[in-house]
């Protein structure tokens, strides 16, 4: 436990202690997220069942945003690990959207291209989908999950391991069920510009 | 009968139309109409709202424009798209985002309902108690019923988030018994089950060994992320621990379907990866 404490106050100290307390004040104006009534009371890190794969609580999260350590929030592990349960959300005492805050710093991490495929595979996956989704305007399952083996590289971990025969198996019993269809189906958006305006 | 709007959602397509045959026919049943919404679209899921806040309220802001259109109610068996919908259905009725609601004129004469509290209000469940023709006497079941049709109270309008009891309330009314437990509400962990399953198998060994402990023999879900989670992997599960587990996992309409002694349904179970027709010949039920 003390070691583990020492380590967490080494990764703090290898980062410049330039103070921005604006972080807090943008998601506030963006979102209206009102991260600053924070007063660390914790039941966000309490009720949250992924604290075990975290390198910082939810309610450090938070912490950091206040501080202004914006890096150290968007490079994160917990950012991605969070399920977007929305147990933290429900439960501050304050209204603070937890869940929203983490959406909040993905969406940045993410055009701020401080994650990559290869690095981070839960970004991968979210990646392929969101593409496939803008594209045919429903997802289509088996083209996400052969892109999401492809473009993360996963597939090589896949086969060394013998999980890829498992998941082709699984797909024939899901194809044999009828339970996956081969062909995404069509929609028509009626000329409609969904995703390609924003982008 | 009555005609509302149908919104599947992309996996009912897909590794989930199990799941919508099972609902389609026990809508039928109860006189529920589903009309599938047309040219209907994703509505964004996790991905989504995870890169990019104004499309994540985009892709559901067109289907709820297009239901209005239609004018019926809107029945939603995936727990993450009625989410979806219930996010931005209040974010357009709050004008949070002027230049959606500009493009997305969404009214509110239209309600968006989770397929689960749909079918199980008083009235309902009265007519399923008539409908009943085999008891599921036999089965003990966990109502598992996940994030997103609860969380947060204030987009789903869920009435009692913490302690839901409209499932257990359905499993009693098919004549199984409804075992009480505390994890009816906790996370599977979801889409994380394709880049991290390390994380998911954690989640959902602790579901699995307090049901046990509880001495259920099955798990009934109303959402099928929480379907595919709990029992397409639950080998890889075992594996991973060095257990052997073998719990089924139910749709709450395939036990209405059963309940109802529709012979189709009995086939069609064996589409889950862990069978459950040993259990329901444990039973006696087939």
């Amino acid at each position: 436990m003390m070691a583990e404490y020492v380590q967490r106050q080494e990764v703090i100290q290898d980062v410049p202690r330039e103070i921005n307390f604006s972080l807090a004040e943008e998601i506030f104006r963006e979102t209206g997220n009102p991260v600053l009534s924070c007063f660390q009371c914790r039941k966000c890190t309490n009720g949250c069942p992924l604290t075990f794969a975290m390198d910082y609580y939810p309610d450090q999260i938070i912490r950091l945003i206040i501080l202004g350590q914006e890096e150290e929030a968007l490079r994160s592990r917990t950012i991605w690990v969070c399920s977007s349960c929305e147990t933290c959300t429900t439960r501050c005492p304050n209204g603070i959207d937890i869940a929203g805050v983490m959406d909040y710093l993905k969406q940045k991490a993410h055009k701020q291209a401080v994650v990559s495929h290869k690095d981070n595979w839960s970004y991968a996956f979210h990646r392929v989908f969101f593409e496939n989704m803008l594209k045919n305007g429903r997802v289509h399952e088996p083209k996400i999950l052969a892109d999401y083996l492809l473009r993360s590289g996963a597939w090589k971990q896949k086969l060394e391991s013998g999980s890829l025969w498992r998941d082709v198996k699984l797909g024939l019993f899901l194809l044999r069920n009828r339970r996956m269809r081969l062909f995404p189906s069509r929609v028509n958006i009626n000329g409609h510009t969904v995703g390609t305006e924003a982008h | 009968m009555v005609d509302v709007t149908l919104y599947p959602g992309c996996s009912l397509e897909g590794t989930a139309q199990d799941y919508r045959d099972s609902l389609e026919i026990a809508c039928s049943r109860l006189g529920v109409n589903l009309i599938e919404l047309e040219n209907w679209i994703c509505c964004g899921a996790t991905a989504a709202h995870s890169l990019d806040e104004f499309l994540a309220l985009e892709f559901p802001a067109r289907n709820l424009v297009l239901a209005e259109k239609r004018g019926l109610d809107v029945v939603v068996p995936c727990a993450l798209c009625f989410n979806r919908l219930k996010t931005t259905e209040k974010h357009l009725l709050k004008n949070t985002h002027p230049e959606l609601t500009k493009k997305y004129p969404f009214k509110g004469t239209i309600k968006i309902h989770d397929l689960l509290a749909y079918l199980t209000t008083p009235d309902m469940l009265k007519g399923i108690s008539s409908l009943v023709k085999k008891p599921l006497e036999g089965l003990k079941l966990v109502s598992y019923y996940g994030c997103m049709v609860n969380r947060p109270p204030r987009i789903t309008d869920a009435q009692n988030h913490e302690n839901p009891t409209q499932m257990d309330r359905l499993v009693e009314t098919l004549g199984a018994t409804a075992i009480d437990w505390p994890f009816k509400t906790d996370c599977c962990g979801a889409s994380h089950v394709v880049a991290r399953p390390d994380l998911v198998f954690v989640l959902v060994k602790k579901l699995y060994d307090r049901a046990i402990a509880q001495e259920a023999n099955g798990i009934v879900v109303s959402c099928q992320m929480c379907h595919a989670n709990l029992d397409m992997y639950q080998d890889q599960i075992s594996e991973y621990f060095g257990e052997r587990y073998h719990i089924p996992v139910f749709y709450f309409t395939e036990l209405i379907n059963l309940a109802f002694g529709d012979e189709r349904q009995i086939g069609w179970l064996s589409r889950h990866v862990v069978d459950p027709l040993p259990t329901l010949r444990e039973c006696g039920l087939i």
